[in-house]
C-alpha cells in the first residue's frame, strides 16, 4: 500500500477519536462518539495488517498467532463487558485500563529489546518513561480492582514506615531508570519493571475508598501517556495522537472529578507521602437510633408534599432503581413532587446513579443536579436517602481534619425529615460516622434497599 | 524541514491542547461513560502490538508481543462494549 494513502487513513483515525471525546462529552451525541471512537480503533487496527511502516514485504510475520492473539482477547474481552453488572462497572474499567497499560509497557520493551544497542538515546528514554508510567498503571489499576471489588479492605491502608519505604521505593525507580539509559541491557530494564510495579501498588494503597474514582481517572491518563510514549518508539503518529488525547482529556477529567469533591488533587496524589495511620474512631459506644418500619415510612411519604430521593451505593447493590422508581410513580400519582437529588460522585464513579436511573427508565426532568437540589431541601418534607452515607454526611461541613472535610454535600438535614435506608449502621466507603443518623428527625429503615421499598410501595398502595 | 523527532513532537504539543479543548466542559453525569470511552480509545495500543508482534526477531519478543497484543485488544474491545453499555440507558424512552 502507499505510503501517503496510509498515512491518510492513520489521520483519519485520529481525527475519529478527537470526534469520538468531543460526542461523549455531550448527552446527545455521547453514543454516536463511542461508536465513531470505535470505529476509528477497527480501521486502525486493520490498517496495520496491510502496510507495516515499509520493513518488509506483506503479509506480515507470524499472522497466524496474532490473529489467534486477537481472538483470545476478544473472547476475554467482549463476554466480561458484556455481562458486568452495571454496579460491577467501575472495577471493570479499572481492569480494562490496567491492562491497556500493560500492554503498551510491553510493546515499548519488545521494541526495545529488538533495537538493542541501536536505540537513540530518545528512543531509550520513552522506553523508560513507558515502561515505568505502564507498569505503575497496571499494578495500580489491579489494586483498585481488588479495592472495588472489596477483595480487599477500601480503608486507606498505611503501614508504619509506609513513607519511608515509599521514597525508598521511588529512589529505587529513579536509579533503575538512569541504569537502563547509561548502560542499557536487559536486566537493568527488568529491575525498573519490577520497581515500578512496586510503586504502582504503594501508590494506590493509601488511597481512601471515596478517592479510588479519581485514582482510576488518573491511571486512564497515564496509560495514555503511555501509548504516546509507546508510539514514539515505535514513530507512529496515530498512536501519539490517541495516546496524547487520553492523556490530556483524563487529567482534565481528573481535575473535573475532584472539583466535584471537594478534593484537592495534590493531596490525593501525594497521599502516599503524607498518611499517617489513622486514630480508631473516635466514638465506639452504642448511641440511640431511630428505626422505622416500611409502613411508618410509607406514612411519612404519603403525606409530603415534596419528597426528594437521594440514591447512592446501596441503590445500585440492591439493584432498587426499578423499585425506587415503581414508588415515585405511585407518589406522583399521589400528586407528590417527586425530584432526585443527585450527588455528582454518588456511587463509586461520578454519574454513577445517573447510568443506574436512566437504566429504570426514570424521566431525565426529575434528576436534579447537587447546585440545583440543594436550596430546595428546606421546602421538602421527606428527604430519603437510599443507601448513601458520605454524600450527605454533615461531617463534611462541621468537622474539619475529617477525612471527606470540605466535599459539597447534599444537605438532606435541611429537610423537615429524614429517612435512611440502610443495611447496617456501618458507616459508608469513607468510613466516616455519620451524626445526621442520630438527628431526632431522622428514621432508619434497615434491610436490602430492594426488599424494604417494595414494602414500601405495598404500603403506599394501601394507603 | 523539520526533523522526524521535532515533527513528532510538534504532533504531540498539539493534541495536548486538543485533548484540553474537547473536554472542558463536560457535565458530571458524563464522567464515567467518556473515563470508559477514552480508556477504549486508548486501546489503540493495539496496533503497535502487532507491528512489534510482526518484527519480532527471537521467541522471547514474539510471545511478549503476543501477550501485549491478548491485552490491548481486551481494553480496546472491551472498553468501547462496555462504554456502549453505559450510553444505551441515555437514549430516548421508547413508548
Amino acid at each position: 500500500m502507499n505510503r501517503n494513502l496510509y498515512d491518510l487513513i492513520g489521520l483519519a483515525a485520529a481525527v475519529c477519536f478527537i470526534l469520538a471525546l468531543k460526542g461523549l462529552s455531550h448527552p446527545k451525541t455521547a453514543r454516536r462518539g463511542n461508536l465513531i471512537g470505535a470505529f476509528g480503533a477497527t480501521v486502525a487496527t486493520i490498517l496495520v495488517f496491510f502496510f507495516t511502516g515499509g520493513v518488509h514485504a506483506l503479509p506480515l510475520h507470524h499472522l497466524g498467532l496474532i490473529l489467534g492473539a486477537i481472538a483470545i482477547g476478544l473472547l476475554v474481552g467482549v463476554p466480561a463487558a458484556r455481562k458486568v453488572q452495571m454496579t460491577a462497572m467501575p472495577q471493570l474499567v479499572a481492569l480494562f485500563n490496567g491492562v491497556g497499560g500493560g500492554a503498551a509497557a510491553l510493546v515499548a520493551i519488545v521494541e526495545y529489546l529488538k533495537l538493542g544497542s541501536d536505540a537513540t538515546s530518545a528512543e531509550v528514554i520513552a522506553t523508560v518513561f513507558t515502561v515505568i508510567v505502564g507498569s505503575v498503571s497496571f499494578s495500580g489499576s489491579c489494586i483498585t480492582f481488588a479495592k472495588l471489588q472489596e477483595l480487599m479492605t477500601t480503608r486507606p491502608v498505611v503501614f508504619p514506615g509506609g513513607r519511608f519505604v515509599i521514597a525508598a521505593n521511588v529512589a529505587g525507580v529513579f536509579a533503575a531508570a538512569g541504569w537502563v539509559i547509561n548502560s542499557g541491557g536487559n536486566t537493568s530494564l527488568a529491575v525498573l519493571g519490577g520497581l515500578s510495579l512496586l510503586f504502582g501498588i504503594l501508590f494506590v494503597l493509601p488511597v481512601g475508598g471515596a478517592d479510588v474514582p479519581i485514582v482510576i481517572s488518573l491511571l486512564n491518563a497515564f496509560t495514555g501517556l503511555t501509548v504516546a510514549a509507546s508510539g514514539y518508539v515505535l514513530q507512529t503518529t496515530l498512536l501519539i495522537v490517541a495516546g496524547t488525547l487520553v492523556g490530556a482529556s483524563g487529567t482534565i477529567l481528573t481535575r473535573l472529578m475532584a472539583d466535584a469533591m471537594g478534593r484537592s488533587l495534590f493531596s490525593t496524589l501525594f497521599g502516599a507521602f503524607t498518611a499517617k495511620p489513622q486514630a480508631a474512631s473516635d466514638s465506639q459506644e452504642v448511641r440511640p437510633v431511630k428505626s422505622g418500619s416500611p409502613e411508618d415510612v410509607a406514612i411519612l411519604l404519603n403525606y409530603a408534599r415534596r419528597v426528594v430521593i437521594v440514591p447512592g451505593f446501596g441503590l445500585a447493590v440492591a439493584q432498587a432503581q426499578h423499585t425506587v422508581r415503581e414508588m415515585a410513580d405511585v407518589l406522583a400519582a399521589k400528586g407528590i413532587d417527586v425530584a432526585y437529588g443527585i450527588h455528582p460522585v454518588a456511587g463509586r464513579m461520578p454519574g454513577h446513579m445517573n447510568v443506574l436511573l436512566a437504566e429504570a427508565n426514570v424521566p431525565y426532568e426529575q434528576l436534579a443536579e447537587m447546585e440545583e437540589v440543594n436550596p430546595t431541601f428546606s421546602q421538602t418534607d421527606v428527604a430519603l436517602v437510599i443507601g448513601a452515607n458520605d454524600v450527605v454526611n454533615p461531617a463534611a461541613k462541621n468537622t474539619p481534619g475529617c477525612p471527606i472535610y470540605g466535599m459539597p454535600i447534599l444537605e438532606v438535614a435541611e429537610a423537615a425529615n429524614v429517612i435512611f435506608l440502610k443495611r447496617s449502621m456501618r458507616p459508608g466507603f469513607a468510613g466516616i460516622e455519620n451524626e445526621l443518623l442520630y438527628d431526632p428527625k431522622t428514621t432508619l429503615l434497615f434491610g436490602d434497599a430492594k426488599e424494604t421499598l417494595t414494602k414500601v410501595v405495598s404500603a403506599l398502595k394501601n394507603l | 524541514m523539520m526533523s522526524n523527532g521535532m515533527a513528532l513532537l510538534s504532533i504531540f504539543v498539539l493534541a495536548v491542547f486538543v485533548g484540553f479543548e474537547v473536554v472542558s466542559k463536560v457535565s458530571s453525569t458524563l464522567h464515567t461513560p467518556l473515563m470508559s470511552g477514552a480508556n477504549a480509545i486508548h486501546g489503540v495500543i493495539l496496533v503497535g502490538a502487532i507491528v512489534v508482534a510482526d518484527h519480532a526477531s527471537n521467541n522471547v519478543q514474539l510471545w511478549l508481543a503476543l501477550v501485549a497484543i491478548v491485552l490491548a485488544t481486551i481494553n480496546m474491545v472491551g472498553g468501547f462494549v462496555v462504554t456502549d453499555r453505559m450510553l444505551e440507558m441515555f437514549k430516548a424512552k421508547k413508548k
